[in-house]
């Protein structure tokens, strides 16, 4: 897809996602509104991944490892058609599989998450298997900043440095924020790059919302030949919508009637400013 | 009556104990909002420590903080607390003796339509097997303020969990708490619900169904899980013809188990019989959605005990 085409559906996307949550009753707003151009690029331009492939073992992996902006990875996968945009309405209602966090039990979904901290352990053990048999493909995994806190982030960045992993592509949304506020503040982080280069990483930073920036840098992969792959993708929460743009509280904060109808109207006029 | 959140009420509990004694620390995880410390935050700043989403190490610095004297009651979401930083519990609180409170919040199935990788419904079994840390799982407001109180200066590392829905008030503040006591709720002669916190309430409920079909019901609600108030569990038995357990908890290795243990070692022959999850994929859902769906919901309790009696 070209650039603009993808422009376009970064917004038809986010109206997706607006709607799921909000007749879903509960989801992560603003960091699904984060993400969700990268997802979008990802999926359109990068990863081939699609639901005539996916029951083969011989294609590209996606691991989502920041599981708990699950309704972004739902919009997409539903426009993919690895199901319907029916299927996915049921989101969080009894017995559906459409919940809160990834489960393989939905089409299109590689791996359960929605603990955080375990995503890039699993990525990591996809791309040694990858190269153990020399087979061509790519991991990609999408972590939170916040999440960079837990220990075994680091455990497994060290065995991806060590297996000389160019095929994993480690992406960070950062949006500098988590559940309590500032990553910086709650926890900091910083300074991230320096962190990841001394720890053998080849680290690239662009603007996470901007889906040209990203389709030219995924398209530079491998960085570096031998070294583990990892974006630093500067996005902002809740991106799109002005009154959720890096407001702590909308991390997992439901909109009212108005708040969702308020939304939807700024995305439609996004739509119509649209050449 | 429906009073607050057990959650709330710990929360409220802590502040107010934290004010009066400088030594009591609250270690967080992110989980300051999810375990209502907010205030707790602003109130006391230097009383509260933050170490990022890092469970692993929220439980290593609180081991640290109490073996320099300090009162700690670490808080954090009790799936990750006890899945994830199962060793350093092990290890640096139970087997090194230092007597923290850890605080599993949201427990069993809170979480609802989050899945499996948020409900705790593990966490009664693992944490029965590690040496040297109590159990403790109120049912109501008066049981979570009495546990939280009494935490600040136990002896010995403990654990307590609850949810954070509304819950039925059960006690009232005059009655007794002691952690390792288990109480009597309702005396009855027919069938006894034994409970461990709240699920309490969905047990109280069904005793009232009961009632109307003249089925006398009793109620036994062992708040600790360890050490478990063998005496008072078997006391209650010998009084009904029938019992039931009911835990927001796998079917394995919870109070059920527990119970059966008991009973089969005390060569008592009786009708049994455990409520809980069982070892599946679980269906999702709400809490309260899920909890009916395995049998927990009033209705369900009190056929199961009409079909037992027999
Ligand atoms: C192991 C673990 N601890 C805690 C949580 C609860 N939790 C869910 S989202 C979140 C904050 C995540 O922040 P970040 O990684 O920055 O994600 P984003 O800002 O993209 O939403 C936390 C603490 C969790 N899901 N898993
Ligand atoms: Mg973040």
């Amino acid at each position: 897809m070209d650039h603009k085409e993808l422009e376009l559906k970064s917004i038809e996307y986010r109206k997706t996602i607006l709607d799921i949550i909000y007749n879903g009753g509960a989801g992560h707003t603003a960091g699904s509104l984060s993400c969700i151009d990268i997802l979008n690029v990802l999926y359109n331009n990068v990863l081939q991944i699609n639901p005539k492939n996916f029951s083969s073992t011989d294609r590209n992996r996606y691991v989502q490892s920041k599981g708990h902006t699950v309704e972004a990875l739902y919009t997409v996968l539903c426009d993919q058609n690895f199901f319907t945009r029916e299927d996915l309405d049921s989101l969080n209602k009894f017995n559906s599989h459409f919940i809160g966090h990834p489960t393989r039990k939905v089409p299109g979904i590689e791996h359960n998450t929605g603990a955080l901290g375990h995503g890039l352990s699993v990525a990591v053990g996809m791309a040694i298997g990858f190269k153990l048999d020399n087979k061509p493909y790519k991991v990609f995994t999408l972590l939170g900043d916040g999440e960079l806190s837990e220990g075994s982030i680091w455990e497994s960045l060290l065995s991806a440095s060590k297996y000389k992993l160019d095929n994993l592509v480690i992406i960070i949304d950062r949006n500098g924020l988590q559940i309590t506020g500032k990553t910086e503040e709650v926890n900091p982080i910083e300074p991230l790059l320096d962190k990841f280069q001394s720890f053998g990483l080849c680290v690239k930073q662009v603007n996470g919302n901007s889906v040209s920036e990203l389709d030219e840098i995924f398209k530079k992969i491998p960085f570096e030949n031998n070294q583990p792959n990892l974006i630093i993708a500067n996005t902002i929460k809740g991106k799109g919508i002005s009154f959720i743009e890096n407001q702590v509280v909308w991390h997992h904060k439901l909109p009212s009637e108005e708040e969702y109808n308020k939304a939807i109207q700024e995305l439609n006029k996004q739509l119509e400013n649209f050449e | 009556m429906i009073e607050k959140a057990n959650l709330e009420v710990f929360a409220e509990t802590l502040l107010d104990l934290a004010k009066k004694d400088k030594e009591i620390i609250v270690v967080t995880s992110d989980s300051r909002g999810s375990g209502k410390l907010t205030q707790f935050g602003k109130e006391l700043p230097d009383q509260i420590i933050e170490v990022g989403i890092a469970e692993q190490n929220l439980v290593g610095i609180c081991a640290g903080l109490s073996a320099v004297g300090k009162k700690v009651f670490g808080v954090s979401p009790s799936s990750f607390l006890t899945a994830r930083s199962l060793e350093q519990i092990k290890n640096d609180i139970a087997y090194s003796n230092h007597p923290v409170t850890l605080v599993g919040i949201s427990a069993g199935v809170s979480y609802g339509q989050l899945g499996s990788t948020h409900h705790s419904i593990h966490d009664l079994a693992v944490l029965r097997t590690i040496n040297n840390i109590n159990i403790v799982v109120p049912s109501d407001n008066f049981e979570t303020r009495e546990a939280i109180k009494e935490a600040v200066n136990y002896k010995s590392p403990l654990f307590i969990r609850f949810g954070k829905k509304p819950m039925l008030k059960i006690h009232d503040e005059d009655d007794n708490f002691k952690i390792g006591k288990g109480v009597k709720i309702r005396e009855g002669s027919d069938v006894m619900f034994i409970t461990t916190g709240e699920t309490a309430q969905r047990a109280l409920l069904a005793a009232e169904i009961l009632h109307k079909k003249n089925i006398s019901c009793s109620i036994i609600n062992m708040h600790t899980i360890k050490p478990f108030d063998n005496d008072l569990f078997l006391d209650c038995l010998s009084k009904v013809k029938a019992a039931i357990t009911v835990e927001e908890h796998s079917e394995n290795g919870g109070l059920g188990e527990k119970c059966a243990s008991i009973i089969s070692q005390s060569n008592i022959n009786i009708a049994f019989k455990i409520l809980g999850f069982p070892d599946e994929y679980m269906t999702n859902g709400s809490q309260s959605d899920v909890l009916d769906h395995y049998n927990m919901s009033p209705k369900k309790l009190a056929e199961i005990a009409e079909d037992i009696l027999k």
